[in-house]
């Protein structure tokens, strides 16, 4: 029963707005706003064809690596940011310059320095979603509980297994917060790397969709692109429920105290 | 009520002496010329320096810990027990003085020394299920797997809880949690135990349970036990001797020793005659260092 309930909660709002959207363009002739039944074809025409594999694949490719590299980064550069006072003291103003800097502005200054390849792409990625995920982690890492870390002081804990068993898993929910912010600004980045000097990807598809006036195949792009960010967040949700179980069942017994 | 307030029928045993320091003339804590002490603790002063001045929390203390001993120590609030337990621990370096244990001066955490904290929910890991947590400093060690395995399980059931291994610390009571970092300490398998407040957290009746629990591991390990409270009634019962100190900042007030029989019983022993005659005099004792006695004072006047 409550199964029932949470998919009539999931789906309630989608049926209600493709209904609106259904009836508001019955008998519709615009030639910019399709019907549901022809974008619904176009989609399955368009990106089920060798277009996945040429524009969608590579653009995942790029998604995937640019959100890994963020996160290998945030993490190892917020755990030595965090770990020393005086590393941070020397970073964070400039640290504060460069999240300020809006990635797409760099988009030139990066294709005139590594050219207009993926590694173009992944690094405009890397740059706008790396903060939120390295700044968090910084957070965490300062906020540590301090009877925790005495505790482990006094069992004399090596460097390496504080990292695995008391810095990493104490700073996880800060840090699992600015993943989250990370995946739909690496999304974002993803799209606008695409837009300068591309020959495929999601973002140079849809743009050529709309400079042809291919209307329904630029509409179908944009619900690939918001497809791909509820896929994202389920995937995001799944991991967090596993590694941060501890964390939400702790929560919740401290909420009912 | 009457008989706490006649006058006892043995006179209480004070350890402490009169000695020369750095600080002046002033009562120390039984010392050990001559034989190894396992742990001492000499002309141990910590100053903490802020943007308001300095403040001297622990003026000087002098005691020395025999192997095996169980001692309390007890004071009024504020008096600079967490100060002085978090100095020899090796937590804190102190301003002047030093601990040393089996004679080598500590400077961090030794090795043979296992800490008990009075926040237990913030001293166990609560990622990590119970048998986890006090697997962990095993891990840290080297110990392979199945001696590893076999210590948990052994130090569990000293606690009483060989049926949680696999909950999280969080699912259990404040007792329990207590007990899982008892249960840490224990497979640790230190020389010193140091408890800092452990039970001030915990309700009454599992308080008593707590500490039978702490004696009969004590007597079971033959580990020397160093417990901090503020609980008058609990040092008297839990200890073999008890030591005052005085108010921040802190001296020895008075070391005493604890001439109850070896076996204690939470009826029996507290409501014998002694329990209230050595009750009765660290309760004197600590209002005294609550209005302000010092008993560096009372040592100047007694020579004048």
């Amino acid at each position: 029963m409550t199964y029932i309930r949470t998919v009539l909660h999931i789906i309630a709002l989608p049926l209600i707005l493709l209904a609106i959207w259904f009836v508001t363009t019955l008998g519709e002739t615009s030639f910019f706003v399709p019907t549901p039944q022809v974008l619904v074809e176009t989609f399955t025409e368009t990106w089920t064809s060798e277009r996945f594999v040429s524009d969608v694949f590579p653009s995942l490719g790029r998604l995937m690596i640019g959100i890994a590299l963020s996160i290998l980064i945030g993490i190892v550069g917020g755990l030595l940011i965090g770990s020393f006072r005086w590393l941070r003291a020397l970073l964070e103003p400039t640290l504060e310059f460069f999240r300020a800097i809006p990635p797409p502005v760099l988009i030139p200054v990066i294709m005139l320095l590594i050219g207009i390849g993926d590694e173009m792409k992944v690094s405009v990625i890397v740059l706008g979603a790396v903060w939120p995920i390295l700044l968090n982690t910084i957070e965490g890492v300062r906020s540590m509980d301090e009877v925790l870390a005495d505790t482990s002081r006094t069992y004399g804990m090596n460097k390496i297994n504080s990292i695995r068993y008391l810095i990493l898993p104490s700073a996880m929910p800060q840090i699992m917060a600015g993943i989250r912010q990370s995946l739909s600004i690496a999304l974002i980045l993803m799209v606008i790397s695409e837009m300068f000097a591309s020959t495929e990807g999601l973002g140079f598809a849809i743009v050529q969709f709309q400079r042809s006036f291919a209307i329904p195949e630029m509409w179908s792009g944009i619900v690939l692109l918001g497809l791909l960010g509820v896929v994202l967040s389920f995937i995001f949700q799944l991991a967090e429920r596993w590694i941060l179980g501890w964390y939400h069942g702790l929560r919740e017994i401290e909420q009912a105290a | 009520m009457t008989s706490e307030h006649s006058q006892p029928t043995n006179k209480v045993i004070s350890q402490s002496s009169v000695q020369d320091t750095p600080d002046g003339r002033i009562p120390v804590g039984k010392t050990m010329p001559g034989e190894q002490p396992m742990l001492s603790v000499q002309n141990l002063k910590k100053v903490y320096h802020t943007d308001g001045g300095d403040i001297e929390a622990v003026r000087n203390l002098t005691f020395d810990l025999p192997k095996g001993q169980l001692a309390c120590l007890v004071g009024p609030s504020g008096s600079g027990k967490t100060t002085l337990l978090k100095c020899i621990s090796g937590l804190m370096a102190p301003t002047e003085g030093e601990v040393t244990l089996h004679g080598e001066k500590v400077t961090g955490p030794p090795k043979s020394m296992a800490v008990v904290f009075q926040e237990y929910g913030r001293s166990l890991f609560p990622w990590l299920r119970v048998a986890e947590n006090v697997e962990l400093p095993l891990k840290n060690q080297g110990m392979d797997k199945t001696a590893r395995r076999e210590v948990v399980a052994e130090a569990l059931e000293a606690v009483g809880l060989s049926h949680v291994p696999k909950s999280y610390p969080w699912q259990l009571s404040g007792g329990m949690q207590q007990r899982v970092a008892i249960a840490r300490a224990v497979a640790y398998k230190p020389e010193v135990l140091l408890m800092d407040e452990p039970f001030a957290a915990v309700d009454a009746q599992t308080r008593a349970d707590l500490e039978d629990l702490v004696r009969g591991i004590w007597k079971k390990l033959g580990v020397s036990v160093l417990f901090v409270t503020h609980d008058i009634d609990e040092s008297v019962y839990l200890g073999e001797r008890v030591i005052i100190l005085s108010s921040s900042p802190t001296i020895i007030q008075e070391d005493l020793l604890v001439d109850l029989p070896d076996e204690r019983d939470q009826l029996e022993t507290r409501s014998s005659q002694r329990f209230s005659e050595l009750r009765h005099h660290v309760y004197e004792q600590i209002q005294l260092a609550k209005k302000g006695f010092r008993p560096e004072d009372a040592v100047a006047n007694a020579n004048a």
